[in-house]
Protein backbone atom coordinates (compact mmCIF):
# COMPACT_ATOMS: atom_id res chain seq x y z
CA UNK A 1 0.00 0.00 0.00
CA UNK A 2 1.51 2.90 -1.40
CA UNK A 3 -0.09 5.55 1.52
CA UNK A 4 1.15 3.21 4.33
CA UNK A 5 4.84 3.30 3.48
CA UNK A 6 4.32 6.71 4.09
CA UNK A 7 4.67 6.50 7.75
CA UNK A 8 7.05 3.89 9.14
CA UNK A 9 9.24 4.87 12.01
CA UNK A 10 12.00 2.35 11.84
CA UNK A 11 13.18 0.07 9.02
CA UNK A 12 15.27 -3.06 9.74
CA UNK A 13 18.90 -3.01 8.53
CA UNK A 14 18.74 0.43 7.40
CA UNK A 15 20.89 3.67 8.54
CA UNK A 16 19.21 5.92 6.74
CA UNK A 17 15.81 7.80 7.91
CA UNK A 18 12.43 5.96 6.99
CA UNK A 19 10.03 7.86 4.73
CA UNK A 20 7.93 9.16 7.81
CA UNK A 21 5.52 12.34 6.69
CA UNK A 22 2.93 10.73 7.62
CA UNK A 23 2.10 11.02 11.27
CA UNK A 24 -0.18 8.12 12.38
CA UNK A 25 -1.82 8.31 16.32
CA UNK A 26 -0.18 5.85 18.15
CA UNK A 27 -2.43 2.74 18.85
CA UNK A 28 -2.65 0.18 21.50
CA UNK A 29 -4.16 -2.96 22.11
CA UNK A 30 -5.41 -3.29 26.12
CA UNK A 31 -5.58 -6.77 27.39
CA UNK A 32 -7.63 -6.90 30.61
CA UNK A 33 -6.46 -10.27 31.79
CA UNK A 34 -8.75 -10.20 34.65
CA UNK A 35 -12.16 -10.05 32.58
CA UNK A 36 -10.93 -13.08 30.17
CA UNK A 37 -12.76 -16.19 30.52
CA UNK A 38 -10.40 -17.92 28.03
CA UNK A 39 -13.06 -18.77 25.25
CA UNK A 40 -10.59 -18.97 22.41
CA UNK A 41 -12.35 -16.26 20.53
CA UNK A 42 -9.48 -14.08 19.59
CA UNK A 43 -7.45 -17.27 18.59
CA UNK A 44 -10.13 -18.18 16.46
CA UNK A 45 -10.54 -14.98 15.22
CA UNK A 46 -6.93 -14.51 14.39
CA UNK A 47 -6.58 -17.47 12.46
CA UNK A 48 -9.81 -16.93 10.42
CA UNK A 49 -8.77 -13.18 9.77
CA UNK A 50 -5.45 -14.19 8.86
CA UNK A 51 -6.29 -16.71 7.22
CA UNK A 52 -3.75 -19.24 9.19
CA UNK A 53 -4.88 -22.82 10.36
CA UNK A 54 -2.25 -24.41 12.75
CA UNK A 55 -2.64 -28.56 12.50
CA UNK A 56 -4.71 -29.87 14.98
CA UNK A 57 -2.61 -31.23 17.72
CA UNK A 58 -2.60 -33.31 20.75
CA UNK A 59 -4.58 -32.61 23.97
CA UNK A 60 -1.66 -33.14 26.26
CA UNK A 61 -3.50 -32.26 29.86
CA UNK A 62 -3.32 -28.72 29.97
CA UNK A 63 -5.93 -25.96 28.30
CA UNK A 64 -3.06 -24.21 26.10
CA UNK A 65 -4.20 -25.06 22.81
CA UNK A 66 -1.96 -25.64 21.04
CA UNK A 67 0.90 -25.65 23.04
CA UNK A 68 3.29 -22.39 21.93
CA UNK A 69 3.01 -20.32 19.36
CA UNK A 70 3.76 -20.99 16.04
CA UNK A 71 3.58 -19.73 12.28
CA UNK A 72 0.36 -20.27 11.66
CA UNK A 73 -0.62 -19.19 15.65
CA UNK A 74 0.00 -15.17 16.37
CA UNK A 75 -2.03 -15.03 19.70
CA UNK A 76 -2.41 -18.30 22.31
CA UNK A 77 -4.04 -18.15 25.72
CA UNK A 78 -1.88 -19.46 28.25
CA UNK A 79 -3.13 -20.89 31.73
CA UNK A 80 -1.73 -20.88 34.68
CA UNK A 81 -2.94 -21.76 38.33
CA UNK A 82 -1.55 -20.12 40.66
CA UNK A 83 -2.51 -19.84 44.69
CA UNK A 84 -2.71 -15.60 45.40
CA UNK A 85 -3.86 -14.58 48.91
CA UNK A 86 -4.76 -18.42 49.90
CA UNK A 87 -6.78 -18.56 47.09
CA UNK A 88 -6.81 -20.26 43.85
CA UNK A 89 -6.52 -18.17 40.46
CA UNK A 90 -6.71 -19.19 37.59
CA UNK A 91 -4.64 -16.94 35.10
CA UNK A 92 -5.42 -16.45 31.32
CA UNK A 93 -3.27 -14.17 29.15
CA UNK A 94 -3.41 -13.69 25.83
CA UNK A 95 0.48 -14.09 24.44
CA UNK A 96 1.53 -12.67 21.41
CA UNK A 97 3.85 -9.84 19.58
CA UNK A 98 3.95 -6.86 22.36
CA UNK A 99 5.03 -4.41 19.79
CA UNK A 100 7.25 -3.02 21.53
CA UNK A 101 8.48 0.82 21.06
CA UNK A 102 12.27 -0.43 21.07
CA UNK A 103 11.63 -3.94 19.00
CA UNK A 104 14.76 -5.84 19.93
CA UNK A 105 13.18 -8.04 16.65
CA UNK A 106 13.85 -5.13 14.40
CA UNK A 107 17.30 -4.08 15.82
CA UNK A 108 18.65 -7.41 15.63
CA UNK A 109 16.80 -8.08 12.03
CA UNK A 110 19.99 -8.31 9.09
CA UNK A 111 17.67 -7.55 6.13
CA UNK A 112 16.33 -4.07 4.65
CA UNK A 113 12.82 -3.62 5.11
CA UNK A 114 12.01 -7.21 6.46
CA UNK A 115 10.39 -5.77 10.08
CA UNK A 116 8.69 -2.47 9.66
CA UNK A 117 7.58 -0.27 12.75
CA UNK A 118 5.00 2.27 11.40
CA UNK A 119 4.84 5.21 13.13
CA UNK A 120 1.31 4.11 14.85
CA UNK A 121 3.45 1.93 16.98
CA UNK A 122 2.96 -1.45 15.27
CA UNK A 123 6.07 -3.58 14.46
CA UNK A 124 5.01 -5.92 11.41
CA UNK A 125 7.03 -7.99 9.37
CA UNK A 126 7.47 -8.00 6.04
CA UNK A 127 7.70 -12.03 4.98
CA UNK A 128 8.81 -11.29 1.34
CA UNK A 129 12.31 -9.35 2.43
CA UNK A 130 12.79 -11.93 5.32
CA UNK A 131 15.96 -14.50 4.71
CA UNK A 132 14.82 -16.81 7.53
CA UNK A 133 18.32 -16.14 9.81
CA UNK A 134 16.15 -16.41 12.84
CA UNK A 135 17.63 -12.87 14.44
CA UNK A 136 14.43 -11.56 15.20
CA UNK A 137 13.61 -14.56 17.65
CA UNK A 138 17.74 -13.61 19.34
CA UNK A 139 16.54 -10.19 19.11
CA UNK A 140 13.35 -10.37 21.05
CA UNK A 141 12.27 -10.30 25.18
CA UNK A 142 9.02 -12.03 24.70
CA UNK A 143 9.76 -15.13 22.93
CA UNK A 144 7.50 -14.58 20.22
CA UNK A 145 8.73 -14.68 16.73
CA UNK A 146 9.15 -18.31 14.88
CA UNK A 147 10.37 -19.39 11.76
CA UNK A 148 8.09 -21.80 9.33
CA UNK A 149 9.25 -24.98 8.86
CA UNK A 150 7.71 -25.01 5.64
CA UNK A 151 8.83 -21.46 4.15
CA UNK A 152 11.96 -20.55 6.96
CA UNK A 153 10.15 -17.30 7.14
CA UNK A 154 9.60 -15.25 10.54
CA UNK A 155 5.51 -15.18 11.44
CA UNK A 156 4.15 -13.32 14.39
CA UNK A 157 1.03 -11.46 15.38
CA UNK A 158 0.81 -8.28 12.75
CA UNK A 159 -1.61 -6.49 15.29
CA UNK A 160 -4.00 -6.70 12.53
CA UNK A 161 -1.86 -4.30 10.66
CA UNK A 162 -3.97 -4.38 7.30
CA UNK A 163 -7.11 -3.67 9.57
CA UNK A 164 -5.90 -1.20 11.38
CA UNK A 165 -5.16 0.94 8.36
CA UNK A 166 -8.23 1.16 7.64
CA UNK A 167 -9.52 2.16 10.65
CA UNK A 168 -11.25 -1.32 12.17
CA UNK A 169 -10.04 -3.10 15.59
CA UNK A 170 -7.81 -5.89 14.92
CA UNK A 171 -9.43 -9.61 14.62
CA UNK A 172 -8.97 -10.83 18.33
CA UNK A 173 -10.54 -6.80 19.92
CA UNK A 174 -13.57 -7.78 17.51
CA UNK A 175 -14.01 -11.05 18.61
CA UNK A 176 -13.99 -10.76 22.03
CA UNK A 177 -17.80 -11.27 23.86
CA UNK A 178 -16.31 -9.40 27.44
CA UNK A 179 -14.33 -6.67 26.25
CA UNK A 180 -11.02 -8.17 27.74
CA UNK A 181 -9.60 -6.75 24.79
CA UNK A 182 -9.91 -2.93 23.53
CA UNK A 183 -8.26 -1.44 21.26
CA UNK A 184 -7.60 2.60 20.35
CA UNK A 185 -5.29 5.11 20.79
CA UNK A 186 -2.87 4.33 23.05
CA UNK A 187 -3.30 7.53 25.38
CA UNK A 188 -6.95 6.25 25.19
CA UNK A 189 -6.24 2.97 26.27
CA UNK A 190 -4.48 4.04 29.10
CA UNK A 191 -6.93 6.19 30.26
CA UNK A 192 -9.25 2.87 30.04
CA UNK A 193 -6.90 1.14 32.35
CA UNK A 194 -6.38 3.21 35.06
CA UNK A 195 -10.47 2.66 35.44
CA UNK A 196 -9.83 -0.99 35.65
CA UNK A 197 -7.20 -0.75 37.91
CA UNK A 198 -9.32 1.40 40.01
CA UNK A 199 -11.91 -1.04 39.97
CA UNK A 200 -9.64 -4.07 40.94
CA UNK A 201 -7.94 -2.38 43.91
CA UNK A 202 -11.93 -1.74 45.07
CA UNK A 203 -12.24 -5.00 44.66
CA UNK A 204 -9.29 -6.06 46.76
CA UNK A 205 -6.21 -6.13 44.36
CA UNK A 206 -4.35 -4.30 45.98
CA UNK A 207 -1.46 -4.53 43.51
CA UNK A 208 -3.24 -4.41 40.26
CA UNK A 209 -1.44 -2.29 37.76
CA UNK A 210 -1.21 -1.66 33.56
CA UNK A 211 1.68 -3.81 32.09
CA UNK A 212 3.38 -0.86 29.73
CA UNK A 213 7.12 -2.24 30.21
CA UNK A 214 9.58 1.17 30.07
CA UNK A 215 12.74 -1.38 29.33
CA UNK A 216 10.88 -1.73 25.91
CA UNK A 217 10.32 2.08 25.57
CA UNK A 218 6.93 0.79 25.95
CA UNK A 219 4.47 -1.34 24.36
CA UNK A 220 1.19 -1.37 21.97
CA UNK A 221 0.07 -4.30 23.75
CA UNK A 222 -0.38 -4.04 27.24
CA UNK A 223 -1.70 -5.72 30.24
CA UNK A 224 -4.30 -5.08 33.19
CA UNK A 225 -2.87 -7.44 35.33
CA UNK A 226 -4.12 -7.93 39.30
CA UNK A 227 -0.95 -8.64 40.18
CA UNK A 228 1.24 -6.02 38.65
CA UNK A 229 3.70 -6.56 41.01
CA UNK A 230 4.41 -10.24 39.82
CA UNK A 231 4.22 -10.32 36.14
CA UNK A 232 6.22 -13.41 36.15
CA UNK A 233 2.79 -15.13 37.68
CA UNK A 234 1.25 -14.85 34.11
CA UNK A 235 3.06 -17.91 32.06
CA UNK A 236 6.18 -16.30 32.87
CA UNK A 237 5.49 -12.48 31.48
CA UNK A 238 9.21 -10.81 31.97
CA UNK A 239 9.12 -8.36 35.00
CA UNK A 240 11.24 -5.92 33.43
CA UNK A 241 11.95 -6.80 29.80
CA UNK A 242 14.69 -5.04 27.67
CA UNK A 243 16.57 -5.91 24.60
CA UNK A 244 19.41 -8.27 26.18
CA UNK A 245 22.70 -6.66 26.71
CA UNK A 246 24.60 -8.91 24.47
CA UNK A 247 22.12 -8.51 21.26
CA UNK A 248 22.43 -4.55 22.10
CA UNK A 249 26.50 -4.73 21.98
CA UNK A 250 26.30 -7.13 18.36
CA UNK A 251 24.00 -4.68 17.24
CA UNK A 252 25.38 -1.81 18.70
CA UNK A 253 28.57 0.57 17.69
CA UNK A 254 30.89 -2.53 17.66
CA UNK A 255 29.88 -3.08 14.21
CA UNK A 256 30.98 -0.05 12.62
CA UNK A 257 34.41 0.31 14.84
CA UNK A 258 34.92 -3.33 13.26
CA UNK A 259 34.30 -2.18 9.40
CA UNK A 260 36.50 1.00 10.10
CA UNK A 261 39.19 -1.10 11.54
CA UNK A 262 38.91 -3.70 8.85
CA UNK A 263 39.39 -0.95 6.24
CA UNK A 264 41.84 0.35 7.84
CA UNK A 265 44.07 -2.36 7.89
CA UNK A 266 43.44 -2.89 4.04
CA UNK A 267 43.91 0.53 3.85
CA UNK A 268 47.23 0.88 6.11
CA UNK A 269 48.46 -2.71 3.78
CA UNK A 270 48.78 -0.79 0.77
CA UNK A 271 50.37 2.01 2.21
CA UNK A 272 52.69 0.11 3.83
CA UNK A 273 53.42 -1.09 0.31
CA UNK A 274 53.48 2.35 -1.04
CA UNK A 275 55.83 3.99 1.38
CA UNK A 276 58.21 0.83 2.81
CA UNK A 277 58.37 -1.09 -0.94
CA UNK A 278 58.49 -4.82 -0.88
CA UNK A 279 60.70 -7.21 0.73
CA UNK A 280 62.92 -8.37 -1.87
CA UNK A 281 65.14 -11.27 -1.77
CA UNK A 282 68.83 -9.50 -1.80
CA UNK A 283 70.66 -9.48 -4.98
CA UNK A 284 73.66 -10.58 -3.26
CA UNK A 285 71.81 -14.02 -2.50
CA UNK A 286 70.30 -14.33 -5.99
CA UNK A 287 73.80 -13.78 -7.74
CA UNK A 288 74.75 -16.50 -4.55
CA UNK A 289 72.20 -18.98 -6.35
CA UNK A 290 73.13 -18.15 -9.45
CA UNK A 291 76.66 -18.60 -9.33
CA UNK A 292 76.05 -22.30 -7.72
CA UNK A 293 73.62 -23.07 -10.61
CA UNK A 294 76.47 -22.12 -13.21
CA UNK A 295 78.45 -24.72 -11.84
CA UNK B 1 58.96 -18.68 -16.48
CA UNK B 2 61.58 -21.59 -16.81
CA UNK B 3 61.84 -22.81 -13.42
CA UNK B 4 64.71 -23.86 -12.08
CA UNK B 5 64.75 -28.04 -10.88
CA UNK B 6 67.35 -26.80 -7.66
CA UNK B 7 63.94 -24.62 -6.25
CA UNK B 8 63.04 -26.13 -2.90
CA UNK B 9 59.58 -27.47 -2.48
CA UNK B 10 57.83 -25.80 0.29
CA UNK B 11 54.24 -27.03 -0.41
CA UNK B 12 53.40 -30.42 -2.03
CA UNK B 13 50.09 -30.88 -4.23
CA UNK B 14 47.89 -31.96 -1.73
CA UNK B 15 49.07 -29.16 0.73
CA UNK B 16 48.28 -26.71 -1.91
CA UNK B 17 44.61 -27.56 -2.35
CA UNK B 18 44.08 -27.33 0.90
CA UNK B 19 44.98 -24.63 1.40
CA UNK B 20 43.05 -23.23 -1.45
CA UNK B 21 39.42 -24.97 -0.52
CA UNK B 22 39.86 -22.91 3.14
CA UNK B 23 40.67 -20.02 1.49
CA UNK B 24 38.14 -20.25 -1.54
CA UNK B 25 35.77 -21.34 1.52
CA UNK B 26 36.67 -18.28 3.66
CA UNK B 27 36.13 -15.86 0.76
CA UNK B 28 32.74 -17.10 0.01
CA UNK B 29 31.81 -16.99 4.10
CA UNK B 30 33.29 -13.35 4.29
CA UNK B 31 31.29 -12.01 2.09
CA UNK B 32 27.92 -13.69 2.64
CA UNK B 33 29.15 -12.88 6.39
CA UNK B 34 29.73 -9.45 5.76
CA UNK B 35 26.26 -8.83 4.38
CA UNK B 36 24.59 -9.89 7.39
CA UNK B 37 27.26 -8.12 9.82
CA UNK B 38 26.36 -4.57 8.72
CA UNK B 39 23.03 -3.57 6.27
CA UNK B 40 26.18 -1.62 4.12
CA UNK B 41 26.97 -4.42 3.14
CA UNK B 42 23.65 -6.25 2.61
CA UNK B 43 24.15 -5.79 -0.78
CA UNK B 44 26.47 -8.11 -1.49
CA UNK B 45 24.34 -10.93 -0.56
CA UNK B 46 23.53 -10.56 -4.68
CA UNK B 47 26.78 -12.79 -4.86
CA UNK B 48 24.99 -15.59 -3.57
CA UNK B 49 21.80 -15.03 -5.37
CA UNK B 50 19.76 -12.90 -2.91
CA UNK B 51 19.16 -13.11 0.96
CA UNK B 52 17.68 -16.28 1.63
CA UNK B 53 20.40 -17.97 -0.69
CA UNK B 54 23.16 -16.25 0.89
CA UNK B 55 21.15 -17.35 4.29
CA UNK B 56 20.91 -21.18 3.36
CA UNK B 57 24.44 -21.33 1.54
CA UNK B 58 27.14 -19.58 4.64
CA UNK B 59 26.39 -21.91 6.94
CA UNK B 60 27.19 -25.01 5.20
CA UNK B 61 29.78 -23.53 3.51
CA UNK B 62 30.78 -22.93 6.97
CA UNK B 63 30.91 -27.07 7.59
CA UNK B 64 33.35 -27.43 3.90
CA UNK B 65 35.69 -24.73 5.53
CA UNK B 66 35.62 -26.56 9.04
CA UNK B 67 36.56 -29.85 7.93
CA UNK B 68 39.27 -28.69 5.58
CA UNK B 69 40.96 -26.87 8.12
CA UNK B 70 40.85 -29.51 10.86
CA UNK B 71 42.60 -31.75 7.90
CA UNK B 72 45.17 -28.45 7.48
CA UNK B 73 45.39 -27.83 11.32
CA UNK B 74 46.67 -31.44 11.34
CA UNK B 75 48.99 -31.22 8.76
CA UNK B 76 50.84 -27.72 9.81
CA UNK B 77 50.33 -28.05 13.45
CA UNK B 78 53.68 -29.43 14.31
CA UNK B 79 55.50 -27.15 12.57
CA UNK B 80 53.99 -24.27 14.11
CA UNK B 81 54.67 -25.20 17.81
CA UNK B 82 56.09 -21.92 19.49
CA UNK B 83 59.49 -21.70 21.00
CA UNK B 84 61.77 -18.87 22.28
CA UNK B 85 63.25 -17.67 18.87
CA UNK B 86 59.57 -17.01 17.75
CA UNK B 87 58.79 -15.02 20.57
CA UNK B 88 62.23 -13.21 20.27
CA UNK B 89 61.14 -12.47 16.28
CA UNK B 90 58.16 -11.12 17.19
CA UNK B 91 59.49 -8.70 20.09
CA UNK B 92 61.62 -7.17 16.74
CA UNK B 93 58.92 -7.42 14.22
CA UNK B 94 57.97 -3.93 14.35
CA UNK B 95 61.97 -3.52 12.38
CA UNK B 96 60.56 -6.00 10.37
CA UNK B 97 57.59 -4.34 9.49
CA UNK B 98 59.82 -1.13 8.92
CA UNK B 99 61.34 -2.66 6.47
CA UNK B 100 65.30 -3.88 7.98
CA UNK B 101 65.13 -7.75 7.79
CA UNK B 102 68.95 -7.51 9.01
CA UNK B 103 69.17 -7.84 12.63
CA UNK B 104 65.50 -10.38 12.63
CA UNK B 105 66.25 -14.07 14.43
CA UNK B 106 66.97 -17.26 12.05
CA UNK B 107 63.89 -18.90 11.19
CA UNK B 108 62.75 -22.10 10.55
CA UNK B 109 60.07 -23.33 7.79
CA UNK B 110 58.09 -20.91 9.76
CA UNK B 111 58.81 -17.06 11.40
CA UNK B 112 56.95 -16.35 14.41
CA UNK B 113 54.39 -14.13 13.18
CA UNK B 114 53.05 -16.85 11.01
CA UNK B 115 53.22 -19.36 13.93
CA UNK B 116 51.55 -16.91 16.13
CA UNK B 117 48.90 -16.34 13.10
CA UNK B 118 48.33 -20.00 12.40
CA UNK B 119 47.28 -20.48 16.36
CA UNK B 120 45.42 -17.22 16.42
CA UNK B 121 43.38 -18.51 13.27
CA UNK B 122 42.90 -21.52 14.95
CA UNK B 123 41.27 -19.81 17.93
CA UNK B 124 38.94 -18.26 15.69
CA UNK B 125 38.06 -21.38 13.68
CA UNK B 126 36.98 -22.65 16.66
CA UNK B 127 34.84 -20.31 18.32
CA UNK B 128 32.92 -19.64 15.00
CA UNK B 129 32.19 -23.07 14.12
CA UNK B 130 31.06 -23.64 17.47
CA UNK B 131 28.74 -20.19 17.52
CA UNK B 132 28.21 -20.53 14.15
CA UNK B 133 26.55 -24.21 15.06
CA UNK B 134 24.53 -22.86 17.74
CA UNK B 135 22.68 -19.75 15.72
CA UNK B 136 22.10 -21.75 12.86
CA UNK B 137 18.47 -22.20 13.47
CA UNK B 138 17.37 -23.65 10.29
CA UNK B 139 19.22 -26.98 11.53
CA UNK B 140 19.17 -26.55 15.49
CA UNK B 141 17.09 -25.17 18.24
CA UNK B 142 19.45 -23.86 21.39
CA UNK B 143 18.54 -21.68 24.08
CA UNK B 144 17.76 -18.14 23.05
CA UNK B 145 20.05 -16.82 25.71
CA UNK B 146 22.51 -19.48 24.36
CA UNK B 147 22.17 -17.64 20.95
CA UNK B 148 22.44 -14.71 22.17
CA UNK B 149 25.95 -15.22 23.16
CA UNK B 150 26.86 -16.95 20.31
CA UNK B 151 26.09 -14.48 17.76
CA UNK B 152 28.32 -12.24 19.45
CA UNK B 153 31.00 -14.35 19.33
CA UNK B 154 30.64 -15.20 15.71
CA UNK B 155 30.87 -12.05 14.50
CA UNK B 156 33.25 -10.72 16.51
CA UNK B 157 35.30 -13.85 15.79
CA UNK B 158 34.67 -13.48 12.09
CA UNK B 159 35.72 -10.20 12.19
CA UNK B 160 38.91 -10.19 13.57
CA UNK B 161 39.99 -13.70 11.47
CA UNK B 162 39.40 -10.89 8.43
CA UNK B 163 41.58 -9.17 9.51
CA UNK B 164 44.08 -11.44 10.31
CA UNK B 165 43.68 -12.64 6.69
CA UNK B 166 44.16 -9.54 5.60
CA UNK B 167 47.27 -9.47 7.10
CA UNK B 168 48.51 -13.11 5.92
CA UNK B 169 47.49 -12.16 2.43
CA UNK B 170 49.25 -8.99 2.73
CA UNK B 171 52.37 -10.27 3.81
CA UNK B 172 52.51 -12.91 1.23
CA UNK B 173 52.49 -9.99 -1.55
CA UNK B 174 54.60 -7.96 0.16
CA UNK B 175 57.22 -10.81 0.92
CA UNK B 176 58.20 -11.19 -3.14
CA UNK B 177 58.39 -14.90 -4.44
CA UNK B 178 55.97 -16.19 -1.75
CA UNK B 179 52.34 -16.53 -3.55
CA UNK B 180 54.38 -18.96 -5.66
CA UNK B 181 54.55 -21.58 -2.55
CA UNK B 182 50.77 -21.80 -2.21
CA UNK B 183 50.48 -21.65 -6.38
CA UNK B 184 52.70 -23.99 -7.23
CA UNK B 185 54.74 -25.20 -4.69
CA UNK B 186 58.53 -24.36 -4.87
CA UNK B 187 60.59 -20.98 -3.65
CA UNK B 188 63.68 -19.95 -4.75
CA UNK B 189 66.86 -21.25 -2.80
CA UNK B 190 67.32 -17.40 -2.54
CA UNK B 191 64.22 -16.77 -0.85
CA UNK B 192 64.54 -19.57 1.49
CA UNK B 193 67.86 -18.61 2.54
CA UNK B 194 66.63 -14.73 3.68
CA UNK B 195 63.80 -15.62 5.48
CA UNK B 196 64.03 -18.74 6.70
CA UNK B 197 67.66 -19.68 6.65
CA UNK B 198 67.08 -22.58 9.58
CA UNK B 199 64.79 -24.22 6.76
CA UNK B 200 67.59 -23.49 4.41
CA UNK B 201 69.98 -25.24 5.59
CA UNK B 202 67.45 -28.26 6.90
CA UNK B 203 66.59 -28.56 3.14
CA UNK B 204 69.93 -28.20 1.12
CA UNK B 205 72.29 -28.99 3.79
CA UNK B 206 74.11 -26.27 3.39
CA UNK B 207 74.95 -23.41 5.64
Amino acid sequence: MALQSLDIARRSATTTEAPKVRETTEVAKLIDVSACIGCKACQAACMEWNDIRPEVGNNVGIYDNPQDLDDKTWTLMRFTEVEENGRLEWLIRKDGCMHCADPGCLKACPSPGAIIQYSNGIVDFHQENCVGCGYCITGCPFNIPRLSKTDNKAYKCSLCSDRVAVGQAPACAKACPTGAIKFGAKEDMVHYAEARIDDLKDRGYQNAGLYDPQGVGGTHVMYVLHHADKPTLYADLPENPQISPTVALWKGVAKPLALLALGATAIGSLFHYVMKGPNEVSKELEAEMEKEDAK
Amino acid sequence: MIRNPRDLQRYNASERANHWIVGICFILLALSGLAFFHPALFPLVNLFGGGTWARILHPWIGVVMAVFFVIMFFRFASLNLMGGKDWDWLSKVGKMVDGNDHDMPEQGKYNGGQKLLFWLLTLCMVLITVSGVVMWRSQFDFPTELVRIAVVVHAAAAAFMIGLIFVHVYAAIWTRGTIRAMLYGTVTRAWAKQHHRGWYRQMTGKD
